[in-house]
């Protein structure tokens, strides 16, 4: 297991440069995962004219996180030439990220980037995410430029894409 | 069977807020009995939690929970807690379940089952965990705090701000909660699937 900041490595499997400034970044055998508490994790809120973020807030523990993982998985493989980028950021505890967030991903083939918030004063940065967000996951916070959208469900594979679509339309 | 006293059951306003009246419930306890508010006679309020057996957040804060019943329940502050699921998709929260979770690990406040899912769209609750502190007066039962039970949901050593507990110690002592409202990361609740 290496870690930062002399994993090159990492960064080159990760394809991009790492964002934000995560507490640690743990390389389990390829699978790269920066682990950010909420001030470090801000950075990647920012956004950006071109370029559509959905952001998914999710948990290996969380079951409706689970299966909708696909419809993401799917819409963002089919995605793959338009400016969307997606992000997973798993709020499971930090002592799973190892043993149960790692082979998740191996297992799902998660190509896009997985990072993990821990910060569990979370009463501090809910609201900073979306000022509606009660905390319940999970929950996908979309946005391009100015346009935004937070949906605190569970969304379908015909929801996701027409929501992702409506933002790449613009 | 379940029943609502003196609410509906329509959750389209979003549940409760802060200052909120809240409405009486009659739910069935682990122990097989059928508990309502008004049988605390000398209850000055209540810790109203909707938690459950299966999420993982529930689960790390039951020590907790059970510590702020042996605090408060003799004060006139009891726990109640409610679990909210649907147990069809989610068996780990059946009610035999809840009995042999209340039984491990010794629960000496009411577990009651909203098996009909009508109390927690009342109160508005979204999460396990998810507080409702009330207080009881001469004309009923206000809505004091809504939230989180800390601010550290991995480790109770590292808690910093104990918001249930200053809540109630504020109650206790005649004045109103300082923070009223939190959040909270925690598993959504279960609706059963029409």
């Amino acid at each position: 297991m290496m870690s930062f900041p002399f994993n090159v490595a990492g960064q080159e499997r990760l394809g991009r440069a790492i964002e934000g400034h995560p507490r640690e970044i743990v390389d389990v055998d390829g699978v790269v995962i920066p682990v950010y508490d909420f001030e470090g994790f801000k950075p990647m809120l920012a956004s950006h004219e071109e370029v559509t973020y959905v952001i998914n807030f999710w948990a290996t523990w969380c079951r409706p996180c689970v299966e909708e993982m696909p419809h993401f998985i799917q819409v963002s493989r089919e995605m793959k030439h338009e400016n969307v980028r997606f992000l997973y950021v798993s709020l499971d505890f930090r002592k799973n990220l190892e043993k149960g967030v790692v082979p998740f991903i191996r297992t799902r083939g998660i190509e896009d980037q997985v990072v993990m918030l821990n910060d569990p004063d979370a009463n501090s940065w809910i609201g900073q995410v979306d000022a509606e967000w009660s905390g319940a996951i999970p929950a996908t916070l979309i946005f391009r430029g100015n346009k935004r959208e937070f949906h605190e469900k569970m969304l379908t594979y015909d929801e996701l894409k027409s929501i992702v679509q409506s933002f790449l339309k613009q | 069977m379940m029943s609502m006293i003196g609410g509906s059951a329509i959750a389209g306003d979003g549940g409760y807020q802060v200052g909120d009246k809240a409405s009486g419930f009659k739910l069935k306890n682990v122990d097989g009995t059928w508990v309502s508010l008004d049988d605390y006679k000398d209850a000055k309020g209540f810790i109203v939690i909707f938690t459950c057996n299966h999420c993982p957040y529930a689960k790390a804060y039951e020590d907790r929970i059970i510590a702020l019943d042996r605090k408060y329940a003799r004060a006139g502050y009891p726990v109640i807690a409610i679990n909210p699921n649907d147990a069809v998709s989610y068996p780990e929260d059946s009610y035999e379940n809840m009995q042999k979770r209340a039984k491990e690990k010794g629960f000496t406040f009411p577990y009651l089952f909203d098996e009909e899912q009508v109390v927690y769209p009342v109160y508005g609750a979204t999460r396990t965990p998810h507080v409702f502190i009330l207080s009881k007066s001469g004309s009923g039962m206000t809505v004091e705090y809504i939230g989180a039970i800390d601010d550290n949901y991995e480790d109770a050593s590292k808690v910093s701000a104990r918001y249930v507990e200053d809540a109630v110690d504020a109650l206790m002592n005649g004045r109103k909660p300082e923070v009223t409202i939190t959040k909270a990361i925690g598993c959504s609740i279960k609706a059963k699937k029409s």
